[in-house]
Order: C-alpha cells, then structure tokens, then sequence
C-alpha cells in the first residue's frame, strides 16, 4: 500500500486534467483573464490621461501680449482673439467639450509687471487660464501653458535655479526603481492569485467529495488515511501551482501596459538563483495555503459551505499582503519570517526588492513545510473522524 | 462450522442535534442506535440482519466496515478487531451501500483499476477478474463510458463489482436490492448465490423478508438497536413465515405495529 499516495495523486490529476472546462476555467482562463484586464486597463488609464500627439487645441485668448506671442504659438493650440463679451460663450463652450482653452491677460499686462513692485502689498498682475479636466487636450495645454507662464514669471527676477544642469540628479538606478515598484505590486498579486487558485480547487476536491459520498467508498479501502490526505495535499498543490502560474504569467505580460511604456521595468535585473528562491518559496506557500483550505473544506459539508468558511481567509491574505507597504523595517527582523503567511510575503519583498538573504528564504521554506506537515496531519486525524467525514 | 465473524456487545450512540430531536420527537440528547448487539457468522454461510427502517442494521454494517467506530464492544472479523486494526479489516472484507458513491467523471474501467490499485491487488490478477466481471454483469459494453451517464442499474452493478475487486472473504451488504428494478435485483441476488457457493462469506442487511428466505442461512433480527433472535431460518420460522415471526417477536418486544 506504499504507493497509494501515488495513486491517489494520479486519481486527482485524471480528474481534473480529464475535465477540459474545468482545465480550461482553472488553469488558461485565470492567466488569459488578467492579461486581458490589466492590458486593458492600461490601454484605457493610457488613452484617459494622454491626447493625440497631433491634436491642435483650440485655445481663445483676451488682451494677448504681443510680447508673449511668438512663446505662445509654440504650443499645439490654435489660438482665437477674443472680446469681454465672448467670455461667458467660450466658458460654455469649454463645459461642453468644444473648446479646449480660456485665457485671460489683464490689460498693458507686461506694463503692470514691469511697474509691480512686491514691497507694496498689492496684489500682483493675474492671468486666468480656464479649462476642462474631464477633457485630457484641454487639461494638457494648461499644463504646458502654466509651465510657460510659470517659467516666464521666473525668468524676470531669478536669484537662483535648482537642477537646471543636464545631470541626471535621481540617483536611483534602473534596478532600484524596478525593485521598488515589483516589491511594492508583486506580492500582493501573486498571495491573491495563489490563494485564489487553491481555493478554486481544494474546496472542490475535499468538501466535494463529501457532498457527493465519494469519500466513504474511499475510507473503506486499507488505504491509510494519511496516504489520502498526502496524496489529495500534493496533488492539489501542483493544480494550484500552475493555477497560480498562469495568473502570474498574465500579469508579467500586462504589466508594461498597466504602468506605462516609461516606466522602466526590466526583469532581466532578477537573476536564476532569485527565480529559483521565489519558486520555493512559492511552492512551500502553495502547500500551506492548499493544507489549510483542505482542513476548511474536510469540515465542511458541501462546497459551498467550504468556499464560503474561506472566504475572510482571503481578506485576511489580502491585507497580510499589504504589511510590507505599510513601512517598518520588517525585513531585518528574522522572527517574521516564521509567521505563516506573512513570512511569504515578507520573503518575496526581499527577493523582489534586491534585499534578500538566504536565511529568511530559508527560514521561510522551512518553516512553511512544518506547517504544511501539521495540517497534514490533522488532515489524516479529521479523515479518521466520523463525525467530521459523515455527520449530516 | 469455524466462526469468521464474532461481534461482541456493540454498541453506538449518535448525539441529537435540536432539529434532530424535533424530528425524532423526544427530549433525549443521545440516540443508542445499537446496543449491545452481539452474534457470529461462520465461513461460507450467508448471515441476514433484518430489522426495520432504524432498527441498527446499517449503523452495524458502518461499524464492522470501519467507517464508525463502536463505543462499546469489539468484532473480531477473520482474526483482525474492528477496533484495533480497522485498516487490516478492511483488507478482509468487500463493503456495499448504497451510501458509498462512484465519481461520476470516471469510466468503470477506470475505477475498477483505481480500486484494485489501492487494495493492493496485483495488476494481471485485476485485470483477470475484471474481465470475469464486467463481462458477468454486463459491464463490458459500457467500460469506457462515464459511471454519470450509466442507467441507476448499472451504476449498482459497477458500485458491486468495485467492492470486491481484491476477492475479498468477507462480503458486507447493506440493502443489496434497494432502488433495483427487479432485473438487475435479479442478477445482483443470483450473484451472493454464486458467491456463497465459492465459499464467501456474506453479511446482508435488509428489510425484504423474501431476499433472507432466498439467500441466508442463518438470520439475527435487530430491534430498537437490539438483537431479540439470531439462529437458523429453520430454527426462527418454526414452521411459520419469517415474515409472520418477524411480527409476532416485534410484538413481544415492542408492542403491537399500531403503537409504533
């Protein structure tokens, strides 16, 4: 009977890779569901805060110095002399969408600045830029024009600059930068991800089996119970890895359209030894969360019962997640690393991050595999019990 | 006769939840479901217990297939004790209920190898007796199609056949006829003959007076969880009906069917 775990193993895999809806829903959809939705996302938070690059706005301007003119036509706007009277009109205007720009100069507004004298307490010369922010054309040219003006203002009475050399002065390197943003965004996704597959698969396994009284046919063969728990345990796991995988594949593969094309990510900063880190660490998660979703699930009396008992084990994953963001120096105390959970997502922080030490991997994994070991006993104990496995 | 099967003092209490006892009408927290039930099958015969719905018939069988374990008692089954070697016992004995499922999503070819692969059962004797089997029950035809789209009949029989893919000594079965059409009951009734001819021994619970006049030799009656007569069919009939018995001890003992 030494290989019943194997058979069992083999049994579960024949169920699931046997079922293509069920192959296709667990394993393609997830990865091809996140790609879709984050490219997507990407494209329409892309499209929502850029313009055109050749759009023309049309911008209306009153009492335009001739001074600042030649400046002005170097913005992308076409701009349209107006009177008093018209201002109310172009406002509506620029409510509806129609027109992109408003600008008001006071009249001899270069005289009144060339006479302003801070000392006195008056209130200085004021330019009027109205425009829309619903509209991103119209809220662009504002941006470029205010900068315009801003750097105008400047220039008639500068005392000194800052970082007006062609140095690059943030001396974060590219690695940093992409460390800092995979540390901040990866862990929490890949937690949500894996406990999200394992929950879409032990519930089924455990508390279906159950429900459907496949278990009892199961529990009277001299199989030990152990075997089944191991066996439902590892087999389990693989599911959810590539469950997992698949999600995490689609969400490396939106990831340059979520953030932006300026946003720098380059992967190839991560080096063998650090996938392979993050894939133990990944697979000892793996065996942990299916562990206690088994248990969930062995207690349970449908599926549904299951799913729904797991659900603030998803919350509570969710915001385990976000610990390391909420600052600390978490990282640097090893005692973490022992906590369930957490010491996932502390240690892929660290590897993401470029701060990793073989020892919290380390601790991390071990530590993993004695919890995933426990819940397989107890696994084997609530299989021995009647009353868990037939009460009604 | 060499006894195969000696059950001594069983007894099973279930706890009642609140619905439970609004159903069962009664303030009791604890249901004795068996108590102290004790009797022995010998090897080769067929032993019926027979008693009516939630006499203890079946709560027994769980317990001498080791689903459950007794609270009080022990069943010695081929030399191994339900209590002490519940995995051993159940290298000895085929178990039949219809509480006991098949996934759907396999083939019966499939499980029939899935079974004997965890009753040990080497892989040229399985496939040997599979083909005695299916081809016995008319499996053959349907091997390769999912157990979900069989007819309840078939299903029954692929659910008797995965039961005793390691030959097993000792055939425990709980209503073996129950929810058959007359058919496939047929074919199922024909074949404890057919076993206990081979020299099998057979536990069978039921309620249908005509299968344990059919097929047993000997015949315990289980009341309230009670054992009130275990001996021959000859010796329990005493020239009546074991039907007509059944009634006159369950009067003795309970008071008449009207009170109940």
């Amino acid at each position: 009977m030494k290989n019943n775990t194997l058979t069992i193993i083999k049994k579960e895999f024949a169920r699931f890779f046997g079922d293509k809806r069920m192959v296709f829903t667990t394993i393609l959809m997830p990865g091809l569901m996140v790609y879709i939705m984050y490219t997507l996302m990407g494209n329409i938070m892309t499209n929502q805060f850029t313009s055109a690059d050749n759009y023309v706005a049309s911008g209306y301007v009153q009492n335009m110095p001739a001074e600042l003119e030649p400046v002005l036509n170097e913005l992308p706007v076409e701009w349209n002399d107006i009177t008093s009277d018209e201002i109310d009109t172009i406002q509506t205007s620029l409510t509806e969408k129609e027109a992109d720009l408003l600008v008001i100069f006071p009249e001899n507004f270069v005289a009144e600045l060339n006479s302003y004298d801070v000392s006195s307490g008056m209130a200085a010369p004021n330019v009027e830029i109205y425009h829309n922010s619903a509209k991103p054309e119209s809220s662009d040219v504002n941006v470029m024009l205010t900068a315009l003006l801003e750097s105008y203002e400047a220039s008639l009475s500068n005392r000194f600059d800052i970082n007006a050399g062609q140095n690059d002065y943030d001396t974060a390197s590219d690695q940093d930068m992409t460390g800092q943003l995979f540390a901040m965004l990866l862990p929490m996704l890949l937690m949500t991800f894996l406990f999200s597959s394992c929950i879409s698969v032990a519930p089924e396994s455990i508390a279906g089996e159950k429900e459907r009284g496949t278990i009892a046919t199961l529990l009277v063969t001299p199989m030990k119970r152990s075997s089944l728990a191991l066996g439902k345990i590892i087999s389990l796991s693989c599911i959810a890895m590539l469950s997992g995988l698949s999600s995490f594949i689609g969400t490396m593969l939106s990831l340059p359209s979520l953030m932006g094309s300026t946003s720098g990510l380059d992967t190839s900063y991560y080096t063998m030894k650090d996938y392979l880190l993050l894939l133990g660490v990944i697979l000892s998660t793996v065996l942990v969360l299916v562990s206690l979703i088994s248990i969930i699930s062995a207690f349970a009396k449908s599926i549904k019962e299951a799913s729904s008992t797991c659900s603030p084990l998803t919350i509570l994953t969710i915001v385990v997640s976000l610990v390391p963001m909420m600052g600390g120096d978490m990282l640097k105390n090893l005692g973490m690393f022992f906590l369930p959970i957490l010491n996932s997502v502390l240690c892929m922080n660290s590897i993401f991050s470029f701060q990793m030490e073989v020892t919290q991997v380390i601790v991390t994994i071990g530590m993993n595999l004695v919890y995933a070991g426990a819940m397989t006993f107890g696994l084997t104990r609530i299989f021995n019990s009647e009353k868990a496995m037939f009460s009604k | 006769m060499e006894p195969i099967l000696n059950v001594t003092g069983l007894k099973k209490t279930f706890k009642l939840s609140a619905k439970q006892q609004k159903i069962e009408k009664t303030n009791e927290k604890v249901k004795t479901a068996v108590n102290n039930l004790s009797f022995t099958a010998y090897r080769g015969e067929v032993f019926g217990l027979l008693g009516s719905n939630g006499a203890g018939k079946t709560t027994t069988l769980r317990m001498l297939a080791t689903l459950i374990k007794p609270d009080e008692g022990d069943a010695i089954v081929d030399g191994a004790s339900i209590v002490n070697h519940p995995e051993l016992v159940r290298t000895k004995i085929g178990f039949l209920t219809s509480e006991l499922k098949l996934e759907e999503f396999f083939t019966p070819n499939y499980l029939y190898d899935f079974f004997s692969e965890l009753h040990g059962v080497p892989a040229k004797e399985a496939a040997e007796r599979k083909q005695s089997y299916f081809e016995r029950f008319g499996i053959d035809k349907f091997a390769e199609v999912k157990v979900g789209n069989l007819s309840t009949g078939m299903k029954q029989k692929v659910s008797l056949v995965v039961s005793l893919v390691h030959d097993p000594d000792i055939i425990i079965f709980d209503e073996p006829t129950n929810g058959l059409d007359v058919l496939t009951a047929k074919v199922v009734t024909d074949f404890l003959q057919d076993l206990k001819e081979k020299g099998k021994t057979i536990i069978v619970s039921t309620h249908i007076f005509s299968l344990i006049e059919k097929i047993c030799d000997r015949v315990g009656m289980i009341i309230n969880g009670r054992m009130v007569a275990c001996d021959t069919l000859e010796a329990i009939c005493a020239g009546k009906t074991l039907e007509e018995r059944f009634f006159e001890i369950y009067e003795e003992k309970v008071g008449t069917i009207d009170e109940k």
